[in-house]
């Protein structure tokens, strides 16, 4: 394989959503605030996002779909961020901490 | 298109600087101490993926994922991280339960993730479609979404409505108790 047309292999656009879903998996266990795991969660919403993109532009005759599919999961990640940021800053409010393992009473 | 001197190999430098991009981007969003370093490692994550939707043949999508996701969702996080403090001392006789263990089974699950999923793409034979119905084009994206999609639309921009009265009504129960 040529490397110099390496951006034309579905492949490489694979391996980098795995690289960002497994990152994003290793987040979500190590950190231990509730803003981390956040992040973590938008890494493997932006690994999604690149495979819908991915294997709509090497696989599928429709090309508009895959990014129609990529916007909608956009909108719902912004929404995903601001209803977590309301509840992470009512929890600190309650615990004066966001750290996890200090979440843990279920009663109020 | 080759009159340019080496200009497939400019084209391969770019495409391997977007993946190194988003690789240290995540890699610092995911294994930095601060939180607020995490979310500058977000954003460029978003930086190097925006690069490799253009690669993708999708302009549109690259410019949103830098208006939505470094414009939006970081600055966002980063009014988070501004009233909350994720950044606390541990406290010393704070110690860790499994000092050795957790991070090695940590990075263990996502090692699997990375090469069980990297080796399945590997190993296919991605197959090009017979024929290409439409192209792809901002000005077909705009009429489906106008009218095959419609709805889907509606309801996102719904979701977004309710997200944001929801976050304020959250955010804001807290205050009228105290």
């Amino acid at each position: 394989m040529n490397p110099a047309q390496l951006y034309t292999q579905p492949a490489a656009y694979l391996v980098v959503a795995a690289f960002l879903l497994a990152t994003g998996i290793y987040g979500l266990i190590r950190r231990r605030t509730l803003i981390g795991m956040l992040i973590s969660g938008e890494l493997i919403f932006a690994a999604a996002s690149l495979n819908f993109m991915a294997l709509n532009r090497f696989t599928a005759p429709d090309r508009s779909v895959g990014q129609i599919a990529v916007l909608f999961i956009m909108g719902l990640a912004a929404a995903e961020v601001a209803i977590t940021l309301s509840i992470i800053i009512a929890v600190y409010r309650n615990y004066r901490s966001i750290a996890s393992k200090d979440l843990n009473e279920l009663k109020g | 298109m080759n009159s340019f001197p080496f200009s497939d190999w400019i084209v391969a430098a770019i495409f391997i600087g977007c993946i190194a991009i988003t690789v240290t981007g995540a890699l610092i969003a995911a294994c930095t101490k601060r939180i607020i370093r995490s979310v500058c490692g977000l954003a460029i994550a978003s930086l190097g993926l925006a690069g490799l939707f253009y690669f993708l043949n999708s302009p549109f999508l690259a410019l949103m994922e830098i208006l939505i996701y470094i414009g939006a969702v970081c600055v966002t996080i980063i009014f988070g991280v501004m009233l909350t403090e994720p950044d606390e001392a541990a406290p010393e006789n704070f110690t860790k339960p499994f000092p050795v263990i957790a991070p090695l089974v940590s990075l263990a699950i996502g090692a699997g993730v990375f090469l069980g999923i990297a080796k399945l793409s590997l190993s296919v034979n991605w197959q090009a479609p017979a024929t290409v119905v439409s192209d792809g084009s901002i000005k077909d994206i705009g009429i489906r979404l106008l009218t095959t999609y419609s709805v889907p639309f509606e309801l996102v921009s719904l979701v977004l409505l309710v997200a944001i009265l929801g976050a304020l009504v959250i955010a804001r129960s807290g205050r009228t108790k105290e």
